[in-house]
């Protein structure tokens, strides 16, 4: 699993110590600025983004690569899909 | 059609506010219309500039308020007119203020912060609300 934190993604937001709804703030930004197929990665350490991220994601019908937990945060990535 | 959510934005303490204000950002983020319906003291906090000053905090919890006020501070958390903005960015969100408050209260559109966007009467809310999936009372 390890190669997978080395995704390489177009655009990297770090959101650790914001808290929520900041981290989701910055990935709905974030998203909006990139072409369709490009990635993103959020790293955030709130507890209730871990939860909203997914769930935002799945909504708005992206493409979530994965949730990779480091030491103290959490690294999403995700897909522009549309 | 997207969702609704109606929210009576009653209250105008910055506890109150802030919770308005982050379920209004929730309910942007998530693809939701939200209309936020401003009245009596929620169209006191919104009047131009008042935000930059306004510390109160719900009576119950007045021992708390600069506790909490600090908090943020130290934090770094957005205030609520911040999310507030911030959810108008990313999401359909429609500020209207109450006609009768306005009125009692000898206000017009214009001394009112900018991100308000028209003031409306209650039958109007009520038709937009009958429809919305979450309606809230803050």
């Amino acid at each position: 699993m390890s190669e997978a934190v080395n995704i390489a993604v177009d655009k990297e937001i770090d959101a650790r110590g914001s808290f929520c709804p900041g981290p989701l703030m910055e990935l709905i930004r974030g998203i909006k600025t990139l072409p369709v197929g490009g990635t993103l990665a959020v790293l955030s350490s709130d507890p209730g983004s871990t939860k909203d991220i997914p769930a935002w994601i799945q909504k708005a019908r992206h493409e979530l690569i994965g949730a990779f937990p480091e030491n103290g945060y959490t690294r999403f990535v995700a897909r522009k899909a549309h | 059609m997207a969702e609704r959510m109606s929210l009576v934005l009653f209250s105008g303490t910055v506890d109150k506010l802030m919770a308005a204000s982050i379920l209004a950002t929730g309910g942007a983020a998530m693809g939701m219309e939200v209309d936020i319906f401003l009245t009596t003291w929620g169209i006191e906090a919104f009047r131009a500039g008042a935000y930059k000053t306004n510390q109160k905090v719900s009576a119950d919890f007045e021992e708390y308020g600069p506790v909490m006020m600090e908090a943020m501070q130290v934090k770094k958390a957005p205030s609520w007119m911040e999310n507030l903005k911030g959810a108008k960015e990313i999401g359909e969100v429609t500020i209207s203020a109450c006609s009768m408050t306005m009125e009692l209260f000898g206000l017009q559109l214009s001394d009112l912060e900018p991100i308000v966007d028209e003031v409306t009467g209650v039958a109007t809310f009520v038709e937009r609300a009958r429809e919305s999936k979450i309606s809230l009372f803050i």
